[in-house]
């Protein structure tokens, strides 16, 4: 560990972000023979990448990212115990005509994109989960689908990046970054150090530590709610979801269900920790009881929040900051849980100069007019997306 | 606007007492406890009229009835699960669930006051069935009538071993040994603070005395080895200490037969209300460890949030009316309900009677100032998480890759992730973080989170049909 005041060495690379986003890249670039440095504020992959509801499901990935989230599912597959991976297969419901016509439009259109997803009547989801409502109209059913644990990131990347020589620092938030001559300048309490290549990879802290270099990006916190309950009888062996999205919901090995579905709770990134809202925790619990009745018999434990960061067209910031160079950022990333591991990787291919496998996500469609290319503009916005909560 | 001027979260002595001067003041009052009256647990209403008697029970009574002849709205029978700022109103959102299910409310000022939890620090084989806390097993003798065993062990530190002890000599039973990690020079160093209450020194006296006259032996500075047994508790292996409480390797142990064993390393406030509102808090071993920071009359550092009890720090049940009265007028003060000279008039009295209540209190706590050698000589198999079954070798491990807070350890290993909410480990998880050589700062307070305590969910839920669940948005295709 590095003492007060400034470092004599220039870094090959300072990744600013010690969740799955960073540590991923940071890992990459490790193996790729750079000298790598990891900044987190806080202590390794317990922001967003260590309390979100572990879901890896492909019924919740939009098409577009399919590809990439059936290469992460992979990625968390392979990680297996040390990530307490699960595969479980898992159900998506729809309860109205409404529902179920979303379901059918949005599973046909994830199915076109690569991932195992079937549609099937009610008699087929009693066979599998029968303690589920029994007022389901229309249900998928994508056989990979799972969970890992996400308390378990912290230690499965402590251990990774050491493998991979990176030096991890804790505890060390950047305040700020201060372009130099050749790279980048990090000044944080106690602490400043010099690398030659950046990646910011801060979640939702990544737009202003990017408006900081003088490159402002639409970053954006929703603030998810999760539950989980006191232990009970197996009632569902696969994870289980909505045709909304509005829940997540699974029974993990020791008998406690985990709840999700992003919920909104409340909090500001720049204000320290979000707070759970009881109103939105409650109707978040009422969905759940309405798909798994016997939630009634459960005792709620504990509820918490997270944030997750988005731009507006909830689409990753993953490639180089416009203006910039040698600077990267790797953030926004919906469903980033399941994608992470594999991004990361992506991310790392195009800093070593390596050409990517699958193409990245140009933060350059954020920047101003005059600087962005025609293409970029092009590829820029779904017309059908909006923010939800 | 908000219903209430005050909401009072726990009606023991400081509570029920913040109350009842809230409302002598003209402020809308609402008093929320879990039991079925107020008391707390020092004061703990009777469960059967045959189980009365004594001066804590005769204290008790007067809480009661001068709570009884107040203006306060009493929510007994009520877990408070929830607490945030309100979103229509200024002030605070409390949720509770009751007898009629889920009851939100409105205050614009809120009092903690909840009293504290057992700390029991672990060792070999105390998860099996006949080892009980030395406060659970207070509230079984005073309340219930009932005995932890026939022939018990008393052990651990501080004033609940010989009340405990006496309390079991009472109803018939037999204790096989008293055994007190605390020696007579420590003993000795709480005589000034004993001196601030002759009449509960006396009192302390007078169980010593009838200890002795019953023959029981009486260990000092020795602390608990080991539990064995097949089923239950058959044996307790005990012997002498260090100074710093670990287990002395010259001197020999040994081992009392006995069904039962009370231990018990003092009492846990119970800050998680102030901790969830995100209240500053500090870490005070001697005054129960992490605690809200508090100014002379109970405010924490959030507007309109005080803090009063033991809950607040480890000041004794003498202190505790007066912190809460203290409380109550900073409340009535902050809300504009009472000038600054009536305040200062009321307040001055009060607080010299509290620095000397508290300094009989501040020598108990002490007492049971947890030392190093509690978990440093806790052998690798001994279980440190009850609700997850972790040993102390699997959370020193933990602490060796790296986990250097109680968040970090806990997301490693789920240590106080259980239904006990880290209530029975977090204590025993700090003190092997600080023997790894992390500084409180670094390891951190526990997180508080909804809700408070764990609430059954169907009582949150309530009855709804699926049109009143609003889905209003779709995510993102």
């Amino acid at each position: 560990m590095s003492g007060a005041g400034s470092e004599g060495r220039t870094w090959d690379a300072a990744v600013i972000g010690g969740g799955i986003m960073g540590a991923a890249t940071a890992i990459r670039l490790g193996l790729g023979g750079l000298r790598v440095v990891l900044l987190e504020a806080g202590a390794l992959g317990m922001g967003a990448s260590g309390v979100n509801a572990g879901t890896l499901s492909l019924q919740i990935k939009r098409a577009r990212l399919m590809p990439y989230a059936l290469r992460g599912h992979a990625l968390w597959r392979a990680a297996g115990e040390r990530v307490g991976f699960h595969q479980t297969g898992g159900l998506t419901l729809a309860f109205t005509e409404q529902e179920a016509a979303v379901l059918t439009e949005r599973m046909t259109e994830r199915r076109e994109a690569g991932a195992p997803i079937e549609l099937i009547a009610p008699g087929r989801v009693r066979a599998l989960a029968p303690r589920l409502s029994d007022r389901v109209l229309l249900a998928s059913w994508c056989p990979v689908d799972g969970y890992a644990n996400s308390s378990l990131t912290g230690s499965y990347y402590r251990a990774a990046l050491r493998e991979a020589g990176v030096e991890l620092r804790e505890g060390r938030r950047v305040e700020r970054v201060v372009r130099e001559a050749r790279g980048y300048r990090l000044e944080a309490p106690g602490a400043s150090l010099s690398a030659r290549r950046l990646v910011l990879a801060a979640g939702a802290w990544s737009g202003r530590l990017a408006a900081g270099l003088g490159c402002p990006l639409p970053v954006h916190a929703r603030v998810n709610t999760v539950s989980v309950t006191t232990r009970m009888p197996r009632l569902v062996d696969c994870i289980v979801g909505h045709a909304t999205g509005l829940l997540t919901l699974k029974q993990s090995d020791n008998g406690s269900v985990l709840i999700g579905g992003g919920w909104q709770g409340r909090g500001d990134p720049d204000r320290g920790p979000g707070a759970v809202v009881a109103e939105s925790l409650l109707t978040n619990l009422r969905l759940a009881q309405y798909a798994l009745p016997d939630l009634a018999r459960a005792r709620l434990l504990r509820s918490w929040t997270g944030y997750e960061a988005h731009v507006p067209d909830f689409y990753p910031l993953a490639g180089a900051l416009p203006g910039l160079e040698e600077a990267y950022v790797l953030a926004c990333v919906r469903g980033g849980y399941t994608i992470g591991p594999y991004i990361g990787r992506l991310l790392g291919d195009l800093i070593l100069g390596r050409e990517p496998e699958l193409p990245l996500f140009d933060p350059g469609r954020f920047a101003a007019p005059e600087t962005r290319s025609r293409r970029e503009e092009e590829e820029r916005v779904d017309g059908d997306e909006r923010p939800i909560g | 606007m908000s219903e209430y001027d005050l909401a009072v979260v726990g009606g023991g002595p400081a509570g029920a007492a913040a109350a009842i001067e809230a409302a002598g003041l003209g402020l809308r009052c609402l008093l929320f406890d879990e039991g079925s009256d107020a008391g707390g647990q020092v004061y703990r209403p009777p469960a059967f009229a045959a189980a009365t008697g004594g001066p804590d029970a005769a204290a008790g009574a007067a809480l009661r009835a001068g709570l009884a002849g107040s203006a306060v709205e009493r929510a007994f029978g009520h877990r408070v699960w929830f607490a945030g700022p309100a979103a229509e109103a200024a002030g605070f959102e409390l949720q509770a669930v009751g007898p009629e299910g889920n009851r939100r409310v409105t205050a614009r000022a809120l009092l903690a006051a909840a009293g504290t939890s057992e700390r029991v620090f672990p060792c070999a084989g105390w998860t099996l069935p006949g080892v009980t806390g030395l406060a659970a097993a207070t509230i079984l003798l005073k309340s219930q009538k009932v005995l932890p065993g026939r022939r018990v062990v008393v052990a651990g530190c501080g004033p609940l071993l010989p009340l405990v002890a006496v309390g079991i000599l009472e109803l018939g039973g037999a204790v096989a040994a008293l055994v007190d990690l605390n020696g007579p020079a420590d003993w000795l160093a709480a005589l000034p603070g004993l001196a601030a209450r002759p009449d509960l020194a006396l009192r302390g006296l007078g169980w010593l005395a009838r200890l002795r006259r019953a023959g029981v032996p009486l260990y000092t500075r020795w602390g608990v080895r080991a539990v064995s047994g097949r089923e239950a508790v058959e044996a307790v292996e005990i012997g002498p200490v260090e100074a710093d409480w670990r287990p002395s390797r010259q001197r020999p142990a040994l081992r009392i037969e006995a069904d039962a064993l009370c231990l018990g390393h003092g009492l846990l406030p119970a800050s998680e209300l102030t901790r969830l509102l995100g209240a500053a808090h500090a870490y005070r071993p001697e005054a129960g460890g992490w605690l809200p920071v508090l100014d002379e009359a109970g405010r924490t550092s959030l507007p309109l949030l005080y803090a009063a009890g033991d809950g607040a720090r480890l000041l004794g049940a003498g202190a505790a009316p007066l912190a809460g009265r203290l409380a109550a007028l900073a409340a009535a003060r902050d809300l504009g309900r009472l000038s600054e000279a009536a305040f200062a008039q009321r307040a001055a009295p009060l607080r010299r009677r509290l620095r000397r209540a508290a300094r009989f209190g501040t020598a108990m706590a002490r007492l049971c100032t947890p030392r190093p050698g509690l978990v440093e000589g806790l052998g690798a198999d001994a279980v440190a998480c009850r609700c997850e079954e972790l040993t102390r070798g699997e959370l020193g491990a933990a602490i060796a890759a790296g986990a250097g807070s109680l968040a970090a350890l806990k997301a490693a290993t789920r240590c106080g992730m259980g239904p006990c909410g880290g209530r029975l480990c977090n204590a025993t998880a700090h003190a092997l973080l600080a023997a790894a050589g992390r500084s409180a700062a670094e390891i951190g307070a526990p997180s508080a989170r909804p809700p408070l305590r764990p609430v059954p969910l169907a009582a949150l839920t309530g009855s709804f049909d699926y049109a009143d669940v609003p889905i209003r948005e779709l995510s993102p295709r």
